[in-house]
């Protein structure tokens, strides 16, 4: 009960209204998110449809290996996440912690991948503006898959890495036991927040790594 | 976990609550912030306001003699720039929301008071962009930013500008993520959503149309921002990208923010009717649907902004059927004003006289709003001096002179203090006058065919135009006005007392100024709002 009365800010009557605001809170930041990426995926489709050749020739120069182990690490992390908050819920601490720890840790090798990605389309010279050396009647649209896929990803990957740095701050306010069965509310959001990363993944992966491949 | 503060300090007037700079810069207090806010947009409400009165000068003779073209452009970019964003976006919202929302539906503070204060120095950086943006030689791309203008050619500050926006728009998000969830979770005991005042509705509302549709402005920026650091993009026609595609994301963005700028208006306008009237709103359960509606379908209608930007005439179609449909709860709210002040103990006092104002200026610019939602009429319409004045009947007409009578409605309870009646009365009806003077020929203007954004024009247009640029200082004159006699009432007004409308809603049951945390106890709401006598 000591944590829970001492974190209660004073414009909010009870602990019940406060985590009830906080909770909505996330949920709506989490609306406008799903809004930010909407425009880059609506201007997705929208290229997409206009040049499918180009855009399925852009998909075949991307890295499907590393994609597919990038999303197998994402989804583990969430599940780690989620079973931190179920620690914290039940009364843990340690296990929790580390659990938060190996979360980080997953985000922080999904980061590092994304930078070996990136660094062997810049030596294929696929980075429109920076180096693009394609040639050939597709070159063209071409640069306009990359553009969106270094966006997308890039904006993807910023989300991540804030969320790492979350995730740490929450491993330590874990540890110190900051946190109790009745009172863990930031935890809970940040594993929101997480969910939501890991769910923006889930469309990106098929749409840049999977989507015209075959075609 | 109230009940450890047993001994209660007599209260204090959240003015009173410190004095320091510090103590300001650093508040957590919703009205304190609130006030911050208003500094700020009146600020750049002037600013706005000088670049206003170049364009007037320059276009009172036909031959393009007092700016230059590209400075002319300058002067309407920073105009439409800092009037949309940094005035009137904000203006309701920011200030007279920020004060009252907690106070009506009576709670402490708002829901995230820090994150409150953080929105207000996102505000004030986006603000030093667009500072610095006119300081280095200002930006010629319109507030539109059209591609591939703004992305290829333009060799004006985009980026600081861009940027300027992006940071501002942030600040209305946090903004409306903090009303959504205080009007969720911190009403009073008994205040419940069909008791809640149309003011917090329309907070409400335009809460919900700044988090869904700002984060779409906000991309679309950082995709011009792309486009002009790499030269690469989606929206280069060069590379086979859309410039249309700009067109849409952008009014996907902006016509929902043209309701963000007119919902709070009908806000205030309910208030201060139902209390000049003193008789209840007619209809309420029927304005409450009105506001959900105008800003669910206000997200459904942008390509009306797009009838001759080459999209297929089917979409053009359906825009336009949206677009009529949209003014039928417009058209309800006002038949419902009219209907509350019928039979009305009408008290015409400033407020009154603002929210009148409001009234006859919207739905002349509604009206003009369905002619140009008429594909056919809309073609030779596009782009005139018609478009012109159809927004600022109900921007500046409408939601300014809202602005103001809220201020004058709830100066007493912001200051303490009553101002001049008289010369509050004589700015409203000043305003009226100056505003239809400035405005109603540039309907005339376009009608004729005189288009938009250009320094130079036709000499037969000259009578309109000099009478426009008359009103528009007879406008200026009734701006500067409320600056004087507010300003004096801050030291020799009279005490204001509690209630002095007698006017329903808990904010009016409180101190003037009020306590730092509003209640000395929590209110119990067992009414509807607008209990007058009348029933
Ligand atoms: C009754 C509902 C309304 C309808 C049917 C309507 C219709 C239209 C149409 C069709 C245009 C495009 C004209 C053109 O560019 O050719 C337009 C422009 C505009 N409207 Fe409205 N409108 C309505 C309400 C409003 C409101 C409430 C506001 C602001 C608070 C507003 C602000 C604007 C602005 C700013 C533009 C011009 C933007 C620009 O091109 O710079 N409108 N309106
Ligand atoms: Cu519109």
């Amino acid at each position: 009960m000591s944590t829970e009365s001492a974190m209660l800010a004073q414009q909010f009557d009870d602990a019940a209204q406060q985590r009830e605001a906080s909770a909505l809170g996330m949920w709506t930041f989490l609306a406008t998110e799903a809004l930010f990426f909407g425009v880059l995926f609506a201007g997705y489709t929208v290229c997409r449809v206009r040049f499918p050749a180009a855009f399925a020739a852009g998909s075949r120069h991307t890295d499907m290996l590393l994609g597919t182990i990038e999303t197998a690490v994402l989804l583990t992390s969430s599940c780690a996440v989620a079973l931190a908050l179920r620690d914290v819920q039940l009364g843990g601490r340690r296990v929790a912690a580390w659990l938060l720890v190996l979360t980080a840790a997953l985000g922080l090798s999904f980061l590092v991948m994304h930078g070996f990605e990136y660094y062997s389309e810049y030596r294929e010279g696929l980075i429109p503006g920076i180096r693009y050396t394609q040639q050939g009647p597709l070159a063209g649209p071409m640069q306009l898959f990359f553009c969106l896929y270094y966006f997308i990803t890039g904006f993807h990957s910023l989300h991540v890495g804030i969320g790492v740095i979350l995730l740490l701050v929450m491993a330590r306010r874990t540890w110190r036991a900051r946190f109790s069965a009745q009172y863990y509310t930031p935890l809970e959001l940040s594993a929101l927040y997480w969910h939501l990363v890991d769910i923006v993944w889930i469309f990106v992966y098929p749409l840049i790594y999977l989507v015209g491949r075959a075609g | 976990m109230n009940s450890i503060e047993s001994a209660v300090p007599p209260p204090r007037s959240y003015l009173d609550d410190g004095h320091s700079l510090r103590s300001w810069l650093f508040t957590h207090d919703h009205k304190r912030i609130a006030i911050l806010y208003a500094l700020a947009i009146t600020f750049f409400f002037f600013l706005g306001g000088f670049a206003a009165m170049l364009i007037r000068l320059e276009l009172i003779t036909p031959a393009g003699d007092l700016l230059t073209a590209d400075a002319y452009n300058k002067a309407f970019t920073f105009h439409g720039v800092v009037m949309v964003w940094f005035f009137l976006i904000p203006s309701i919202p920011a200030t007279l929301g920020n004060f009252l929302l907690p106070m009506m539906i009576g709670a402490r503070d708002m829901a995230f008071p820090r994150l409150n204060l953080f929105s207000w120095y996102l505000y004030m950086i986006g603000g030093l962009f667009t500072l610095a943006m006119l300081v280095l030689g200002g930006v010629d791309t319109g507030w539109t930013f059209y591609t591939p203008f703004s992305t290829m050619f333009s060799n004006g500050h985009v980026m600081l500008t861009v940027v300027g926006v992006f940071v501002v728009g942030f600040s209305s998000i946090l903004t409306g993520i903090n009303f959504i969830v205080t009007t969720h979770s911190m009403r009073a005991p008994g205040m419940t959503w069909m008791r809640l005042p149309l003011f917090v509705w329309a907070m409400y509302a335009v809460a919900l149309v700044m988090v869904l549709a700002t984060p779409v402005l906000a991309m679309t920026l950082s995709l011009i921002a792309l486009e002009r650091i790499f030269g690469v993009g989606i929206f280069d026609p060069a590379l086979g990208g859309d410039p249309v595609l700009f067109q849409h994301f952008f009014w996907f963005y902006s016509h929902p923010a043209v309701y963000i700028m007119v919902l709070p208006a009908m806000g205030v306008v309910s208030e201060l009717i139902t209390a000049g009237a003193r008789k209840r709103i007619f209809g309420y359960r029927f304005m409450v649907w009105a506001i959900v509606g105008i800003s669910v379908v206000g997200f459904l209608v942008w390509g009306h902004h797009m009838f001759v930007a080459g999209q297929s005439m089917y979409a053009s179609m359906v825009f336009s059927i949206l677009s009529f449909i949209i003014a039928v709860p417009s058209a309800i709210k006002v038949f419902n004003w009219t209907a509350t002040l019928y039979k009305g103990r009408i008290d015409f006092n400033a407020p009154m006289l603002y929210a009148l104002g409001f009234v006859g200026l919207f739905m002349l610019g509604g009206m003009t709003g369905i002619f140009l939602a008429a594909t056919a009429l809309d073609v030779s319409l596009h782009d005139t001096y018609f478009v012109v004045a159809h927004f600022h009947y109900i921007m500046v007409g409408g939601s300014v002179m809202a602005y103001l009578g809220g201020i004058h409605f709830w100066w007493p309870k912001v200051t303490g203090r009553l101002y001049s009646q008289a010369w509050a009365r004589f700015a409203a009806i000043l305003m009226f006058f100056g505003f239809n003077l400035t405005f109603f020929p540039q309907y005339l203007l376009g009608y004729e065919g005189m288009p938009r954004r250009y320094h130079e024009y036709l000499p037969q247009f000259q009578v309109l135009n000099i009478l426009s640029s008359a009103g528009a200082s007879i406008l200026a004159v009734s701006y500067l006005l409320p600056l004087v006699y507010l300003g004096w009432s801050l030291r020799h007004g009279p005490r204001a007392g509690p209630n002095p409308w007698r006017a329903k809603g808990l904010e009016w049951l409180t101190d003037s100024p009020p306590p730092t945390h509003n209640f000395e106890v929590t209110p119990v709401v067992n009414e509807g709002p607008y209990a007058y006598e009348d029933a």
